[in-house]
């Protein structure tokens, strides 16, 4: 298929979820309340100590980010069960590879707004100075496009299994810890560090990301039609 | 003569169970074949397959040119179902849900308009899905499935739950489709309803295409391209 037709069809795709998130405002009304509840509980249970809080605020916040990564992924596929809507999608016509770049295109996008918003919440809560914003701003985006990758090849694969909303953490979690590492490291050189140092981590979350995209174009479509 | 299906001994499993077992079947282009047979005898699962939502165990199976081992996705393009689900999406109305289907066709609004008023939809198409009646739900499903233009319609008792005005749309719908460029599989139930539309009637039992009846009610050579034959092969797994 051409590259336009499959940018064309994942943009089909991608609109089409991002307009049934705004009527059904799951990620809004559920996932952001929840990440920002988790950076709260954190807030409480580290006060006493400001410093210790300030310094795992990388870490906290890439936990609040991950969290909601496994609810925006499971809820992509969530809405293709209704109404056997999946084997709908499937007799669209689609390209594979279209769907996984729309769905991964819509769960990346709804995590850039929560990780706003959370990120707001930190240095609010947590105390935490921004030295290197440019640092900062591509290491979210790396990571960001590296777990809706991530997040939607493996959502795939747990979609079509019974007990899915408990797979999905055990199937991903492993898979995208090096975006945990990275993203909290690089993040760590951004806010209060040295932000040069944080290049090659930001090097490691683009290859990831990168490599994620491609094996999803490539397998998508298989893992779709067998699960 | 031009075919548009050609099963020849398909064995169709779901799990371990043959819900085909040894299936043939020719349909030619512009033939509305009505699927007729007990429940639980394979008219799902066949009309399943030859959506290209099922893959073939074995035997040899052709939908519009397209291999159903290895080219389903092409034959998909070319073809829409209208199952007993209605496929959309609860959170778009019913226009929404609709215009996704012809987008992903690379259909423009036109063909959405064209749709939406032929299956009758009226203020309903402003309705998200899940308010819609079950009346409306299964136009919404006619109306999903012809705004891709397919060259194979596919229809699983497509008169359950539909109104005296959707039965209205719908053989419109099906008694124009050969002079759309279309065929017609359907599966029904409802046969004093379904038959007078059909040309032609296949029986599915114990999934095997197991009789014919030349309808002749629009066919020309009806019964050159009514060819089904007993299964060569039966597997041994049993339910």
């Amino acid at each position: 298929m051409s590259g336009t037709s499959l940018w064309r069809e994942a943009a089909v795709v991608a609109g089409k979820d991002l307009r049934i998130e705004a009527r059904a405002r799951v990620a809004l009304g559920q996932i952001l309340p929840f990440g920002l509840i988790v950076i709260l509980l954190f807030a409480f249970a580290l006060d006493p100590d400001r410093g210790v809080l300030t310094r795992v605020a990388p870490g906290l916040f890439w936990i609040a980010v991950l969290l909601a990564t496994l609810l925006a992924v499971g809820r992509a596929f969530a809405i293709e069960t209704h109404h056997n809507a999946r084997d709908g999608l499937r007799m669209a016509g689609l390209d594979g590879g279209a769907i996984f770049l729309g769905k991964a295109a819509a769960i990346a996008l709804q995590l850039a707004v929560l990780e706003v918003v959370l990120g707001v919440a930190v240095i609010v809560m947590y105390g935490v100075d921004v030295h290197g914003l440019g640092v900062v701003l591509i290491t979210a985006t790396a990571a960001t496009v590296g777990l809706a990758a991530t997040g939607t090849l493996y959502g795939v694969l747990a979609a079509g299994l019974r007990l899915r909303e408990t797979l999905l953490p055990l199937l991903l979690l492993p898979v995208i810890a090096p975006v945990m590492l990275g993203a909290t490291r690089a993040f760590e050189d951004g806010l209060g560090g040295v932000p040069g140092d944080a290049w090659p981590w930001v090097g490691m979350l683009g290859v990831f990301a990168v490599l994620y995209t491609t094996i999803g174009v490539m397998a998508f479509g298989a893992l779709w039609e067998e699960t | 003569m031009s075919l548009v299906i050609r099963l020849r001994t398909v064995v169709c499993l779901l799990g371990r169970f043959p819900a085909l077992a040894g299936a043939d079947l020719d349909v030619a282009a512009g033939e509305i074949l009505l699927v007729s047979g007990p429940n639980g005898a394979g008219k799902t699962t066949l009309l399943r397959l030859v959506a290209g939502l099922l893959a073939p165990y074995s035997g040899e199976a052709e939908v519009l040119g397209h291999d159903l081992y290895h080219d389903r996705l092409a034959a998909r393009r070319k073809i829409a179902i209208v199952g007993h689900e209605t496929y959309c999406y609860d959170d778009l109305t019913a226009r929404e849900n609709v215009e996704f289907f012809a987008r992903a066709a690379g259909r423009g609004t036109a063909d959405v308009d064209a749709v939406v008023d032929r299956v009758a939809l009226g203020d309903a198409a402003r309705v998200v899905h899940r308010g819609l009646s079950a009346g409306q739900r299964r136009r919404l499903a006619l109306a999903v499935a012809l705004v891709r233009g397919p060259e194979l319609l596919l229809l699983d008792e497509p008169h359950a739950g539909l109104d005296a005005l959707g039965r209205e749309v719908l053989a419109d719908v099906v008694r124009d489709a050969p002079g759309e460029g279309r065929t017609v599989v359907m599966v029904s139930h409802e046969l004093e309803i379904a038959r007078p539309l059909a040309t032609r009637e296949v029986r599915v039992d114990g999934g095997q295409t197991a009789a014919v009846t030349p309808m002749g009610a629009t066919m020309t050579e009806p019964a050159a391209k009514s060819t089904v034959s007993a299964p060569a092969v039966v597997p041994a797994v049993t339910p």
